[in-house]
């Protein structure tokens, strides 16, 4: 029951509220709270994105030069190699990511709060090592001499440290590093998107006979597929810019793995070794369209950015 | 029956999960407890004394006069101030995108999308010569302006007002005269909180562990961040690099040292997770307006 004087605010209320959408069409509303957000959105998106294109195009003379500094750094030898591993690295790091991730998420909802929440906290606590810190720990994980898992790697064939760290392992080992720190961050955003799964729908479908199994995978995992696709896109984006890992792992292998082994190393190298920045930038174009092809692919398939309203 | 067999299995899988996540944690809390020695011979989940945490941190303290203090300082500054400027961008910048009418909405909106998922290192090389065209190079705010575009932020807050915020309310608002900038003060960012909480975050941790553009841009070792300054450590240890050898023995950094240095890296990130937490655990969705 409203009172009268809501009831003449309704009145009043409904028409002035659409005339002022009316005219905010024209005059281009909320474009303020947009302005501060701006200067950085070109500085550091837009222009360095324009600039990447334009150095990849032209020579170290300002000159446009076509394809050919693609073509260079393509045919630097230590280019297939580097663009191997990241391939190798990010297919097994998103695989493992897809698999384990959504898996262990719906296992956790179905799960009562508590014990739940104890197990997102316990998985999400390697997140606060990204970076070198996370390289460290698994140095010493990966270290025979000092590892709690030694017995794990002489499963794996090795007693020496070196031997932990050959070259042929070290995709997987930077998947997992990479799965220890990054899953739990995402079993957390999954779970809360399941949280907003409405309850009646999932009672619903226990009414008619549905078991847990069949609601995590007939319910739930629909409901959160636009999470999913979102996660894989993110995390392939991360992927291919494996930097920091094998550059300390470099550091403590005395050369053995070296210092080109990921692209975007390579890229590194020619740069700020060898002042070739026109090559670099070509090599940093390639990961763009890797980048965005993937993109694409992803969000065309599950309509990741249609807009619900 | 066939239900407690289930139920049994899943325990065991999130519990194999569960110590796949902790035990390297725990390994790491314990190791500066222990000699360098002790790491090898005695059992990897034992525990050593308080003394020799304290032997260690004066070693690490002590590592090119007291550059690993300076190392957090740097970081604190430069994650802060960026995370600082996210959130007074950011925040706002969703709430317009998801509600405003201007034109170039959407064009900003695809390109905050295009670069968010382009390789952000990929970016790092034209930043640097940008910077450098600026004269910026090895000044703070070489790391602090590129942290501060958080593109993933502005994302998160568009999502979380375009879809959990209803438009009568705003429009109500309105209504009641409050103009655009009361609008967005009294009742948008009240209800954002999570998502505060969410980019906060985010932003401050991405600062806290980027490695690669402070890297590149920053010449001084007494300019490092943290992670920087591990690497730094890394090849200063004779535990993983032999090839230092007799210098190990004069900077007097090994494993333990190692294992203490990266443990109090990782405390801030611990501890504005506590801050954040409860948005974090609630979900990105979870909170704002009950339908």
């Amino acid at each position: 029951m409203l009172t009268p004087a809501a009831q003449v605010t309704r009145q009043r209320g409904l028409p002035a509220g659409r005339a002022r959408r009316k005219r905010g069409l024209g005059s281009g509303r909320g474009v303020g709270f947009v302005v501060p957000y701006l200067p950085f959105l070109v500085a550091f998106g837009i222009l360095p994105m324009i600039y990447a294109l334009t150095l990849a195009f032209t020579s170290h003379k300002g000159k446009f030069i076509g394809l050919k500094n693609f073509t260079q750094a393509g045919n630097d030898f230590r280019f297939g190699p580097s663009f191997e591993h990241v391939f190798l690295y990010t297919a097994v790091w998103l695989g493992t990511l897809i698999v384990f991730v959504v898996g262990l998420a719906l296992v956790l909802h179905g799960r009562a709060g508590r014990a739940s929440s104890t197990f997102r906290f316990l998985y999400y606590i390697p997140g606060a090592l990204a970076g070198a810190a996370s390289v460290l720990v698994w140095l010493f994980m990966l270290d025979p001499g000092v590892s709690p898992g030694t017995f794990l790697l002489h499963l794996f064939g090795s007693h020496l440290f070196v031997e932990s760290i050959a070259p042929g392992h070290l995709p997987f080992i930077f998947a997992m590093i990479a799965f220890w720190t990054g899953a739990g961050g995402w079993i957390v955003v999954l779970h809360g998107a399941l949280n907003t799964i409405p309850q009646d729908l999932e009672e619903a479908a226990r009414i008619d006979g549905a078991g847990p199994l069949n609601i995590a995978l007939r319910l739930k995992l629909p409901m959160i597929r636009k999470w999913i696709a979102y996660m894989v896109i993110l995390s392939f984006a991360t992927g291919t810019q494996l930097f920091v890992e094998p550059q300390l792992v470099n550091q403590a292998s005395l050369g053995m793995v070296p210092d080109t082994w990921s692209s975007n190393q390579l890229a590194y190298q020619l740069a700020f070794r060898y002042g070739k920045f026109n090559e670099a930038a070509a090599i940093s174009v390639d990961l763009l369209l890797i980048g965005l092809i993937a993109a694409v692919i992803i969000v065309t398939r599950t309509g990741l950015f249609r807009r619900e309203d | 029956m066939r239900l407690l067999t289930l139920r049994g299995l899943r325990l065991l899988v999130l519990a194999v999960f569960a110590v796949f996540f902790v035990a390297p944690m725990l390994w790491l809390l314990l190791a500066p407890t222990k000699a360098d020695n002790a790491l090898v011979t005695s059992n990897p989940f034992a525990f050593g004394s308080f003394h020799q945490i304290v032997l260690a941190w004066n070693h690490l303290d002590g590592f090119s006069s007291h550059i690993y203090r300076r190392w957090i300082e740097n970081s604190l500054l430069y994650a802060v101030s960026a995370t600082l400027i996210v959130l007074a961008t950011a925040i706002p910048a969703g709430y317009g995108l998801a509600f405003g009418t201007f034109r170039g909405r959407k064009a900003i909106l695809t390109l905050t999308l295009v670069v968010m998922i382009m390789p952000a290192a990929a970016l790092v090389l034209p930043i640097f010569l940008e910077l450098n065209a600026l004269k910026l190079i090895g000044s703070v705010f070489s790391v602090i302006l590129p942290f501060a575009f958080y593109p993933f932020g502005v994302y998160i807050a568009y999502i979380y007002y375009s879809t959990t915020m209803p438009r009568d309310v705003l429009d109500a608002a309105r209504i009641d005269g409050c103009g655009e900038w009361t609008t967005f003060r009294r009742i948008a960012l009240p209800l954002a909180k999570p998502v505060i909480a969410l980019v906060l975050f985010f932003s401050f941790v991405a600062d806290w562990n980027n490695f690669f553009l402070p890297y590149a841009v920053l010449a001084k070792s007494s300019q490092y961040p943290i992670q920087v300054g591990l690497s730094n450590l890394l090849s200063s240890t004779p535990s993983f690099n032999p090839a230092v050898g007799g210098g190990g023995q004069q900077v007097n950094i090994f494993r333990p040292e190692l294992a203490l240095a990266t443990l109090i890296a990782v405390v801030p990130v611990l501890l504005v997770f506590m801050l954040s937490q409860r948005s974090l655990v609630r979900g990105l969705l979870g909170g704002g307006v009950k339908q």
